[in-house]
C-alpha cells in the first residue's frame, strides 16, 4: 500500500513509534522488513543519560505504563549507529529531545547532518520533569522550540510530538504549525499514571509514575487528532493505541495521514506492521474505499 | 491479561557458599527450563532471574551476589517479600534427543540445572568455574555423570569447559549440546560444536527493562533477547552478528561485550 508523505515514498502508512525498539540500526531494519513504513529511532537527547531503574515498562494487559525516562548515549556518541544508518534502505525518522531550547538545536543541527527522512521533536515525554512535556504543555514554548529547530534544520521535515496532557492540544498543533513544523505526531503517552503494590506499599515504578498506551488510550488519541485537524491543515502521524487496521481506519477518518504503532508490538508481534497494513487495505477494498477518501471523513 | 508483579514470600534461602544463594518460593509457576522471570526488590531495582529448581508447587531463584541488586537479594530472609513478573522468553527446546550434553559457566548452570532434570535422555554433564567455590550445585545430579574443571585447578580437571567439551566430543555423538555461561565461553562451545556438525542452544545474557519486546533495550543483532531469545540455536546463530561480540549499555549506547560486562558486575 504506497502511501507519499511529505514527498517520501512509503511502502505502507504505518509508523514505528519513538521509543519502541529502535535502539540500533538493527532492530530497525528488521521492524522496516516486517512492513513498517517509517522507523523512528528511540529518542536522541543533548547528553549520556541512562533514564530511570527498573521497574520501567509493565503490561496492564488493556495497554502498557512506562518510564523508562529518556535513555541515550548523547548525539555525540553514537558514531557507529551513524555510520550504518547512511547506508539504510528505509525511511528514517529521527526523534530527538533537549532540556532547552538551545539543547534542541544543538541536537538538531548535529543530528540534520546525519541526513534522516524526518525530525521528530519530542516535546510530549512524561518522563522527566526537565524534557520533553514540560514543553509540549505550552503554546509558546513548543512554538520557541519549532521555530528554532527550523532555522537549523534545513530541508528536513520537521514533525513535533505532541502530549494529549496539553490544556489545547488544537493550540499547540497551531503553535507548531505557525513555527514552521511540516507534520505533527500526537500522541505521547497518556497520564501520567501511577501503579501501586498494594502488598509492599509501594509505587511499582521506579519514577513511581509513567505514561499510559495501547488500547486503553486510543478514544484519547483519536480526539486529539481530530481536534488537531480542525486547528491545522499539517499532515498528522496519528497514534495511540492503533493495534488493528479497523483501529488504522478511525484514525485516518480523525484526520490522519499515517497511523503510529508502538504498544501493538506486544499484543500482536514485530510483524503488526504488515497485519494492519493488510487489515487496513482489506477494508478499504470492502468498503470500495480509499485513504484520500476516508481521511478526515469524521469532520462534519 | 496484565502482568504487574506479583509478591511472593520468601519461603527458605539456601546459602550455597560465599557466592552463590538460593531464594525457594512455596508457589506454582508456569516455567520451562530456559525462561526467565524479572525479580523486583521495592524501592531497588528489578533484574532478570531464571528459575533454577522447579517443581508443581515450588520454585527457586539462584543469585550470584556480585553487585548491589544482587548483594540485597541474597541477604534477604524467610518471610521477605519479592516481587515476580513473567516467565519471559522462548526456553531450551528439547526433540527426543538420545544423547545429550550441558555445558555450564558458573552461574550459567542456574538455566541448566531443571533442563538437566527434565530431559529423559543420555546427559552428559559438563560444569566449570574459575574456582571451586563458583562451581554452582556441585553435588546436584545424582544420576548423571559431571565433568568439573576450574580455571585454577582448584577442584576436577584444570582448564576450561571446551577443553572438556572436545574430549566428549570425541567419545560421543550428542544430538544437542546446552550451554550457558560466560558470552565467551558460549561462542567456543558453538564454534566446537559448528565444526563437529552437532547442534547446540545457548542462552544468552543482555540489560532488560519490559521483558517482552517492546523497548528495545536488549536487542543483540537483530533479535530481542527477552522474546526471540533468551536461547538461540545454532542456525540463527550463524546470522548473530552481534554474538560474543557487542551489547547495549542502560544508555542504549553500543560497547564491545568486555565493556558491557565490566559495567554489569559493578
Amino acid at each position: 500500500m504506497n502511501v507519499n508523505f511529505l514527498g517520501k515514498q512509503l511502502k505502507s502508512p504505518t509508523v514505528l513509534a519513538s521509543g519502541i525498539l529502535g535502539n540500533s540500526f538493527d532492530i530497525l531494519e528488521r521492524v522496516h522488513g516486517a512492513g513498517c513504513g517509517i522507523v523512528t529511532m528511540k529518542s536522541i537527547g543533548p547528553a549520556p543519560r541512562d533514564g530511570h531503574n527498573n521497574p520501567t515498562v509493565i503490561d496492564l494487559g488493556h495497554g502498557l505504563i512506562n518510564a523508562v525516562g529518556l535513555p541515550t548515549p548523547g548525539y555525540r556518541d553514537m558514531d557507529e549507529e551513524w555510520k550504518a544508518l547512511e547506508k539504510r534502505a528505509f525511511p528514517l525518522n529521527a526523534s530527538i529531545y533537549g532540556g532547552s531550547v538551545s539543547e534542541f538545536v544543538e541536537v538538531a543541527k548535529f543530528v540534520a547532518e546525519k541526513n534522516p527522512d524526518f525530525i521528530e521533536l519530542n516535546i510530549s515525554c512524561p518522563n522527566s520533569e526537565k524534557h520533553g512535556m514540560l514543553f509540549g504543555t505550552n503554546p509558546t514554548s513548543s512554538f520557541d522550540v519549532v521555530s528554532a529547530v527550523k532555522r537549523v534544520t534545513g530541508s528536513i521535515p520537521v514533525i513535533p510530538k505532541l502530549t494529549p496532557q496539553a490544556l489545547s492540544i488544537g493550540e499547540i498543533a497551531k503553535a507548531c504549525e505557525d513555527a514552521g513544523a511540516d507534520a505533527l505526531c500526537a500522541i505521547n503517552t497518556a497520564g501520567p499514571g501511577m501503579l501501586i503494590d498494594i502488598e509492599s506499599r509501594k509505587p511499582i515504578l521506579a519514577y513511581k509514575k509513567g505514561g499510559l498506551s495501547g488500547p486503553m488510550i486510543r478514544p484519547i488519541a483519536v480526539r486529539c487528532v481530530y481536534e488537531i485537524c480542525q486547528q491545522t491543515t499539517l499532515p498528522v502521524i496519528g497514534l495511540g493505541g492503533v493495534t488493528t487496521g479497523r483501529d488504522a481506519v478511525e484514525m485516518i477518518m480523525a484526520g490522519a495521514t499515517l497511523v503510529g504503532v508502538g504498544s501493538a508490538v506486544k499484543s500482536r508481534g514485530i510483524d503488526v506492521f504488515s497485519t494492519i497494513t493488510r487489515e487496513l487495505a482489506q477494508w478499504l477494498d470492502d468498503h470500495g474505499a480509499t485513504l484520500e477518501e476516508i481521511r478526515g471523513a469524521a469532520h462534519g | 491479561m496484565e502482568k504487574k508483579p506479583v509478591m511472593l514470600k520468601i519461603d527458605q534461602v539456601q546459602h550455597h557458599n560465599e557466592n552463590y544463594a538460593t531464594l525457594f518460593f512455596n508457589h506454582g509457576i508456569a516455567f520451562r527450563p530456559g525462561q526467565f522471570i524479572m525479580v523486583w526488590l521495592p524501592e531497588i531495582d528489578e533484574k532478570p532471574y531464571t528459575v533454577s529448581f522447579h517443581s508443581k508447587e515450588r520454585f527457586g531463584i539462584t543469585i550470584e551476589a556480585k553487585g548491589k541488586f544482587s548483594q540485597r537479594a541474597v541477604a534477604l530472609k524467610p518471610g521477605d517479600l519479592v516481587g515476580v513478573r513473567g516467565p519471559f522468553g522462548n526456553g531450551f527446546s528439547f526433540e527426543a534427543h538420545a544423547s545429550v550434553c550441558f555445558v555450564a559457566g558458573g552461574c550459567g548452570m542456574a538455566p541448566l540445572a531443571p533442563m538437566i532434570e527434565s530431559v529423559p535422555c543420555s546427559k552428559t554433564i559438563i560444569q566449570g568455574a574459575r574456582s571451586d567455590d563458583y562451581l554452582l550445585f556441585k553435588d546436584r545430579f545424582k544420576t548423571a555423570d559431571v565433568l568439573y574443571s576450574t580455571d585454577d585447578g582448584s577442584f576436577g580437571q584444570k582448564g576450561f569447559v571446551t577443553d572438556a567439551l572436545a574430549d566428549a566430543m570425541a567419545k560421543n555423538m550428542f544430538d544437542m549440546v546446552y550451554a550457558c555461561g560466560p558470552e565467551v565461553m558460549m561462542k567456543k562451545v558453538f564454534d566446537l560444536c559448528e565444526a563437529n556438525s552437532v547442534r547446540c542452544q545457548v542462552s544468552l545474557e543482555r540489560y532488560m527493562r519490559c521483558g517482552f519486546g517492546v523497548c528495545g533495550a536488549c536487542v543483540c543483532g537483530k533479535e530481542r533477547v527477552c522474546v526471540d531469545g533468551p536461547v538461540f540455536e545454532s542456525q540463527r546463530l550463524r546470522t548473530l552478528d552481534d554474538f560474543n561480540k557487542k551489547a547495549l549499555l542502560k544508555s542504549g549506547k553500543e560497547v564491545s561485550l568486555t565493556d558491557y560486562f565490566s559495567w554489569r558486575s559493578v
